[in-house]
């Protein structure tokens, strides 16, 4: 009787987790693709939306009931199983990499051994769907971002599993919850200030963060969308939801990047003072790397393709080597 | 592998720049003009539809109806009429017609007139459904701001 009530217990908490989930997924894009107006207009000394509610709070309502009320077109010519199953393929893996990522001591839908390496195998499916998006899309626009997307992806893929790499050697596990838990206390046992470990650390969350804007397809690295080059690139040719379902994606992916950036290096639900630790400082620190990714995006112009491909196989590829090999000399000294 | 560095420190530095300066604006002030709500005030060498300017004194128009702004109109859209009143000592206008369509803003009749009794307004929301609402009559919309 006992093991029926676990499997009741276990069913509900798994439904209250994906919905949970879903719901932080999908409410994370509304109000983010709010502030990702708001957020501009403050910097071109503008207003930005402020007519539908108060300071423009039920915008994102608005742009919701606009593009649920777009009719879903299909170009003729089309592969129209790809082209559907596109929009799916890149909102799906980011909203499963969310259920490993620990919000605090005690909130996380699973805590996995292979945390870390559960989300680099998801989070490289969307690179895979936004690909076949444009593919299908039978486009020449579309079809320029496509192969744009997987040359991106293949770039800025290797610094960021290379860092992982070096962070992985000093952590000693892919858990994320141990990794958070290394960190505890003041914000010098953080990652980011592990200088002990390699004086590059740092600078390894740079990189970490330049590879999660580029991963996840921002400005100025957003080749695959373009707007002002190839229309909107990979998602040309969709409509109503089919392109609001990349839409979410593209913060959820946001999300997940902050996320990650937070466990990995900035202590995750740790305060930097050392009092208090818990899910508010983990939202804090998350918030303020969302906002970080839409300052960056407003303030510089979108890089060409070979200078995005020379940052990546130039600059960022050997200083993730340097840091890696630092890391590993360090490592053997100690 | 000099210029590498220094490309990587002035790359970091300009960006950081660029960083510093979007920031910065974020707490100023917008600059933006609620128009339906708020408009800006023009400038004073603003050039709108012409109007007709009243005697302080009188509260009467200014124009003795001498048909110098009509005849010095290129496109002819000025027409009026006016007429001595017993025992006045000059004209005055009773019927001032401006056909705003054709107008072109050009001022030609502000500068030919003597009297200074036209100038220029500061009306800019001239929007309408019929072209009749540009045939204006100045008297009637002259006497309605008076009355405002």
């Amino acid at each position: 009787m006992s093991l029926s009530h676990e499997f009741i217990m276990g069913l509900v908490r798994l439904t209250l987790y994906v919905v949970g989930l879903i719901a932080f997924a999908a409410f994370n894009a509304a109000y983010l693709s709010l502030c990702e107006r708001k957020v501009p207009a403050w910097f071109q000394l503008r207003y930005g939306p402020k007519e539908v509610g108060p300071f423009g709070l039920l915008q994102p309502v608005a742009d919701g009931v606009k593009l649920l009320t777009k009719q879903l077109l299909v170009q003729k010519g089309s592969d129209v199983l790809l082209f559907k199953l596109a929009p799916v393929m890149v909102i799906t893996p980011a909203i499963m990499c969310l259920a490993v990522i620990p919000f605090s001591e005690t909130l996380g839908a699973r805590n996995i051994n292979l945390g870390l390496l559960a989300i680099f195998s998801f989070s490289a499916i969307h690179v895979l769907g936004t690909m076949l998006g444009g593919w299908a899309s039978y486009n020449k626009y579309a079809s320029i971002a496509a192969a744009r997307v997987v040359a991106q992806n293949i770039a800025y893929e290797i610094p960021l599993l290379l860092v992982i790499v070096a962070l992985v050697m000093v952590t000693r596990t892919f858990n994320l919850h141990e990794i958070v838990a290394q960190q505890a206390g003041a914000f010098w046992h953080w990652n980011i200030f592990r200088l002990q470990a390699s004086p590059l650390m740092p600078l390894a969350f740079l990189i970490f963060f330049t590879c999660m804007l580029a991963e996840s397809n921002r400005a100025p690295f957003d080749m695959i969308e373009a707007e002002s080059e190839l229309v909107a690139g990979a998602f040309t040719e969709y409509s109503g939801m089919g392109f609001g379902l990349f839409f979410i994606a593209e913060y959820a992916n946001i999300v997940v990047g902050c996320s990650l950036a937070t466990v990995l290096f900035l202590g995750g639900w740790h305060c930097p003072f050392g009092l208090l630790p818990g899910l508010h400082w983990f939202m804090i620190k998350m918030y303020v790397l969302c906002f970080a990714v839409i300052w960056v995006r407003w303030s510089f112009p979108r890089t060409q393709f070979y200078g995005l491909l020379n940052l990546s196989w130039k600059f960022l590829i050997p200083l993730a080597f340097v840091h890696l090999m630092l890391t590993a000399v360090m490592l053997k000294l100690a | 592998m000099w210029n590498y560095l220094k490309e990587i420190f002035s790359g970091g530095y300009s960006l950081l720049v660029g960083m510093w300066i979007t920031l910065r604006h974020t707490f100023r002030r917008p600059v933006t003009v609620q128009y339906p709500y708020e408009s800006l005030k023009m400038p004073a060498r603003y050039r709108g539809h012409i109007q007709l300017v009243f005697d302080a004194a009188t509260g009467q128009p200014k124009c003795v109806a001498c048909m110098a702004c009509a005849r010095a109109c290129p496109s002819n859209c000025i027409s009026l009429e006016g007429h001595k009143p017993e025992g006045a000592t000059r004209r005055v206008v009773s019927k001032y017609t401006l056909d705003f369509t054709s107008c072109s803003l050009c001022g030609l009749c502000v500068e030919s007139c003597s009297f200074d009794a036209l100038e220029f307004s500061k009306d800019y929301n001239l929007a309408a459904t019929k072209k009749d609402e540009y045939v204006m009559d100045l008297m009637k919309q002259a006497q309605g701001k008076q009355e405002k």
